[in-house]
C-alpha cells in the first residue's frame, strides 16, 4: 500500500541504522512524545537496530494513560444512568476507573457505544432524540479538530441531546513539564507527526531554545522514526538544537489552518490534570462558554480531580520517561493487560502493554507455563 | 362469483413467519419447523430414522470426536453466514486431527422473533456445505429462547471423523527444525465481518475466507508426509495459533513476517481502526509443520489444492525458550508474540 | 497518539465548507471521510485519515523528493 510500503522497507531501514551508527560519538537519550511511535518501535522492533548509545525513552503522548481516573469515573456513571449513552472510541473501553470499566459497564447493562469518529455520535443522536448521548472527548491536538466538528454539526443540526465529556490535552505543556522537572533525562525529542500536522511547529521553537533541545517532528512509519531519530543525533552531535521537520509529506509549519479554526472556534485553552503527573497549567481544551450546551460538565455537573491515591504503580515516572515499564516490581506480575494497575498498561501504544506485547517478558511467554515435555 | 362462501372467513392459520417459543417446546410446533425446515434440508438415511440418535458403523482405524458453538453478528456476511461455519468448523477441527469427517451433529437454539426464511436460509447453506464436505447431519436438537436472551441464532455441531494413518498428529509431534507452513493469507474472516457490521461505515468486496480443509489434508496424508502438527486459525488468528502450538509442545517458534500474506483490503481495514492482521480471525486456513527435510514436498501437495494453492514456509521450530514465539517484522528486526487481550476494539491511538 | 492513515479519494460531495466529504479508499476498503479540514483536496489525492476526518493532503512530490534523498543516502554514503 503506497505511503505504507515505502516505509516500512528493511534495506532503507538498514541504511538509516548504519547512518545513525555513523553519527554517533556517546549516548544520547531521545524522547519519542507520541504513542503511536512506541507502538511503531517496538511493533517494528525498531530500537534493536539501533546502536547500544542511543536510548529511547518514551512520552506522555497517550491519551489513554494521561486521562484522570475522575474522568473515567464520570463517563462510567454516565453510561450506568437510564436514557444515557456513552459514546466512546475504543482505546478507552478498557481503561478502568476507580470501580470498573467501560466494558465492565456494558456488561452490566450500562449503554457503552464504540464508536470510529465522533460523528458517528452525532448521527445516533439525531436518530434516537429521547436519549443522552455524551461523547468521551479525549485525545491531543489531532483529534481536536474532529471532536470540535462534532460539536458544530450537533448544533448545525439542532441537537439538544449531544455533549462531549473533555478531556482533551495539549503537546507542548507537557514537553516543558518534562524538560523543566530537575533530574529530567530527555536530550531529543521526537515530535508527533500528526499533531504537528494540525497544529504545525510554531510553538515548538521557543522549547528548542529554551532547553536547548533538538526537536524534530517525525511520522510514524519505521523508515520516518529512524530519519527521525538520525536527523536528531546528527543534530545532538554537532550541538545544534533547533526544530526540523522530518514529515515533510504531511507536516507542515503553519499546520492545518482550516482545522485549527475549527478547534479555536469550539474550544479554549484550559489548566489540566494529567493522570500519573498532575496539574499542568493551560495544558488542555475545553469547550467554550458560548456552547455550554454541548459541554458534559455543564449539562451533569463538573468533574472534581482529586490528588491521586498512592498506588505501586510508577506511570507517572514512566511517561515523563525517567523510567521504562521494565523497571516496574508491578510489570508483567500483578500489573497485566488483563488487570491493569496503570493506563500504560492499558492502552496498546501505552508503553507498558507495548513492552508487553512485543517484547515478552518473565511472564506466560516463558517456560514455566509449558506443560508437555 | 356471487359472494364469499362461508369458510372463507376462516381461512386455516397461516404458519408462522417467525420462531415463536411454541416452536421449542417440543409439541406440534417443535414438529412441524423440524418437517418444514430441517428434513427437507439435511435429508439422509439415519436421521430420517427419527431416531433419540444415530446408531452406524465405524470404518476401520481411530476416530476423532469434536464440539464446537457457532455464534456470529451479522448471521449472513459476504462469502459465508453462521451455518456454513458451523459445518467448515467443525469438519476443520476433525481434519486438524487428521482425520477423514464422517458424520455431524447440529443443536440450534433460536431466538423467539427470528423469521423463519433466516433459518431456512442458514439450514440450506449448511446442507450444501455438508455435501461439499461429504458428510451428513445425522442427530440435532432445537431449542427456542425469549426474544432478547439470543442473537438470532446459535448453532452447535458435533462431528465424528475417522483416522485412517498411524502418525501422532498434533502439537507434541513437532520437534526442533521442524518447518512451520502457512496455507494461505490471513485476516479475511474476521476482517470480512467487521467491514460488514454498519457502526465501521465500511464499503469492501472483502469476503471471509471460510472454507474447508479436509481436502489440503487429505492431500498431505496421500503423499505419505510424515506430519507433526495441524491447526486451523480461528478467532485469535494467526498469532494465537503459533503462540498456542508453541506452549502446548514445549519448543520455541521462529516465524517472519514477511512470509506472511495479508491482502491489501484486510490491511486497509487494519491499519484504518488500528488493528494487527496477525490476530484477525480466519475460517479456512492452517498451520502445518512437517520435518525440513519434507518441507518441499508438503508445500508441492498443499499447493496442488485450491484451498490451500499459495501455502508458504512462514518460520521453523527451535528448541527453546519453550512456548516462545518470535516474529522477525517487516524491518528486519525481532519481536516476541503473545496471546491477545480481550477482544479487538478499533482503536484511535 | 494519534493513529492516521493514507488513504486516495475517490469521489467529493458537499460544497458546504463545514460538510464537504467524499470516499476514500484505503487499499480496497472505502469509507465515507470528512473532507472539511483539506479544502485543496481533489479526487485522486491522498490525504492522511484521523477519526473519519482527512487532516492533511499528502505531498506526493515531497514524499518523491524525501525519498530520493534517502536512496541517494545509499550510494553517496552520507546524506547530512
Amino acid at each position: 500500500m503506497k505511503f505504507l510500503d515505502e516505509y516500512r522497507d528493511e534495506a532503507l531501514a538498514r541504511r538509516l541504522a548504519d547512518r545513525i551508527a555513523r553519527a554517533t560519538t556517546r549516548p544520547w537519550t531521545l524522547m519519542e512524545v507520541c504513542g503511536g511511535q512506541t507502538h511503531a518501535i517496538v511493533r517494528f522492533g525498531i530500537d534493536r537496530l539501533l546502536p547500544p548509545e542511543i536510548e529511547l525513552v518514551h512520552g506522555p503522548g497517550c491519551p489513554v494513560c494521561v486521562t484522570p481516573i475522575e474522568i473515567i469515573d464520570r463517563a462510567l456513571e454516565l453510561a450506568a444512568q437510564p436514557r444515557t449513552a456513552l459514546c466512546t472510541f475504543g482505546d478507552m473501553a478498557r481503561v478502568p476507573g476507580s470501580g470498573s470499566d467501560l466494558l465492565g459497564c456494558r456488561a452490566e447493562g450500562g449503554d457503552v457505544r464504540i464508536v470510529y469518529s465522533p460523528l458517528d455520535a452525532v448521527e445516533m443522536a439525531a436518530a434516537e432524540p429521547e436519549r443522552e448521548f455524551v461523547f468521551l472527548a479525549v485525545g491531543f491536538e489531532t483529534t481536536a479538530p474532529a471532536n470540535a466538528m462534532a460539536v458544530l454539526q450537533a448544533r448545525r443540526r439542532g441537537l439538544r441531546n449531544f455533549s462531549l465529556l473533555v478531556a482533551h490535552v495539549l503537546v507542548p505543556p507537557a514537553m516543558e513539564a518534562i524538560l523543566s522537572a530537575p533530574d529530567h533525562r530527555v536530550q531529543g525529542f521526537l515530535a508527533a507527526g500528526h499533531v504537528c500536522t494540525v497544529t504545525g511547529w510554531a510553538d515548538y521553537h521557543a522549547i528548542a531554545r529554551t532547553h536547548r533541545v533538538p526537536i524534530v517532528v517525525t511520522g510514524f512509519e519505521p523508515v520516518d522514526v529512524l530519519q527521525g531519530v538520525a536527523m536528531c543525533v546528527e543534530q545532538l552531535e554537532a550541538g545544534r538544537y533547533t526544530v526540523e521537520n522530518q514529515y515533510r509529506r504531511s507536516a507542515r509549519p503553519e499546520g492545518n489552518r482550516a482545522a485549527r479554526a475549527t478547534v479555536d472556534e469550539v474550544f479554549e485553552v484550559a489548566d489540566r490534570r494529567w493522570r500519573g503527573i498532575g496539574v499542568l497549567p493551560r495544558s488542555g481544551l475545553r469547550i467554550r462558554p458560548e456552547l455550554g450546551d454541548f459541554d458534559a460538565e455543564r449539562r451533569f455537573g463538573p468533574v472534581h480531580c482529586d490528588e491521586e491515591a498512592e498506588s505501586p504503580c510508577i506511570a507517572g515516572r514512566i511517561l515523563r520517561g525517567r523510567a521504562k515499564p521494565d523497571a516496574c516490581p508491578a510489570f508483567g506480575t500483578t500489573c497485566t493487560p488483563e488487570h491493569p494497575l496503570g493506563a500504560p498498561m492499558v492502552s496498546s501504544e501505552g508503553a507498558c502493554s507495548a513492552y508487553l506485547r512485543y517484547r515478552g517478558t518473565a511472564g506466560p511467554s516463558d517456560a514455566t507455563e509449558s506443560a508437555r515435555p | 362469483m356471487s359472494g364469499p362462501t362461508p369458510f372463507e372467513d376462516c381461512p386455516a392459520p397461516a404458519p408462522p413467519q417467525r420462531i415463536l417459543l411454541g416452536h421449542g417446546g417440543g409439541g406440534s410446533l417443535t414438529r412441524s419447523l423440524y418437517e418444514r425446515v430441517f428434513a427437507p434440508a439435511f435429508a439422509n438415511p439415519l436421521l430420517d430414522a427419527r431416531h433419540d440418535g444415530a446408531v452406524f458403523d465405524l470404518p476401520a482405524g481411530r476416530a476423532a470426536l469434536t464440539t464446537d458453538a457457532y455464534v456470529v453478528r451479522p448471521l449472513e456476511f459476504p462469502g459465508g453466514d453462521l451455518g456454513r461455519m458451523a459445518i467448515c468448523g467443525t469438519a476443520n477441527d476433525l481434519a486438524m486431527c487428521g482425520a477423514r469427517p464422517l458424520h455431524l451433529s447440529a443443536s440450534f437454539v433460536l431466538e423467539e422473533g427470528l423469521e423463519i426464511a433466516v433459518l431456512e436460509r442458514l439450514v440450506a447453506s449448511m446442507a450444501g456445505a455438508a455435501r461439499e464436505a461429504g458428510v451428513e447431519i445425522v442427530t440435532g436438537d432445537t431449542k427456542v429462547v425469549e426474544r432478547g436472551s439470543g442473537d438470532g441464532v446459535f448453532i452447535t455441531t458435533s462431528g465424528v471423523g475417522v483416522v485412517e494413518h498411524t502418525l501422532p498428529i498434533g502439537p507434541g509431534a513437532a520437534r526442533p527444525g521442524d518447518a512451520v507452513l502457512l496455507s494461505g493469507d490471513v485476516g479475511r474472516h474476521g476482517a470480512a465481518i467487521m467491514a460488514s457490521r454498519e457502526a465501521l461505515g465500511l464499503d469492501t468486496d472483502l469476503r471471509t475466507d471460510c472454507a474447508l480443509l479436509w481436502p489440503a489434508v487429505d492431500a498431505l496424508l496421500a503423499a505419505d508426509l510424515p506430519v507433526a502438527c495441524l491447526r486451523d486459525l480461528t478467532r485469535g488468528g494467526l498469532a494465537t495459533a503459533l503462540v498456542e502450538i508453541a506452549r502446548d509442545a514445549g519448543v520455541a517458534l521462529a516465524v517472519d513476517e514477511r512470509q506472511i500474506a495479508v491482502s491489501n483490503p484486510v490491511r486497509g481495514l487494519c491499519e484504518l481502526i488500528g488493528l494487527d492482521p496477525l490476530y484477525v480471525a480466519n475460517e479456512g486456513r492452517f498451520l502445518c509443520i512437517v520435518p525440513e527435510a519434507r518441507a518441499e514436498d508438503a508445500l508441492r501437495a498443499l499447493r496442488a489444492c485450491p484451498v490451500s494453492a499459495n501455502a508458504v514456509r512462514i518460520g521453523h521450530v527451535t528448541a527453546s525458550p519453550a512456548g516462545r514465539v518470535t516474529l522477525k517484522s517487516a524491518i528486519g528486526s525481532e519481536r516476541v508474540l503473545h496471546l491477545q487481550t480481550g477482544e479487538q476494539l478499533p482503536r484511535i491511538c | 497518539m494519534c493513529l492516521a492513515v493514507p488513504g486516495r479519494v475517490e469521489s467529493v460531495e458537499g460544497s458546504d465548507p463545514l460538510e464537504r466529504r467524499g470516499s476514500v479508499d484505503f487499499g480496497g476498503v472505502r469509507r465515507e471521510v470528512q473532507l472539511a479540514f483539506v479544502p485543496e483536496a481533489e479526487r485522486g489525492d491522498w490525504v492522511l485519515v484521523h477519526v473519519g476526518f482527512a487532516i492533511a493532503r499528502i505531498d506526493e512530490d515531497e514524499a518523491e523528493r524525501m525519498l530520493d534523498e534517502l536512496e541517494r543516502m545509499e550510494t553517496g554514503g552520507d546524506a547530512r
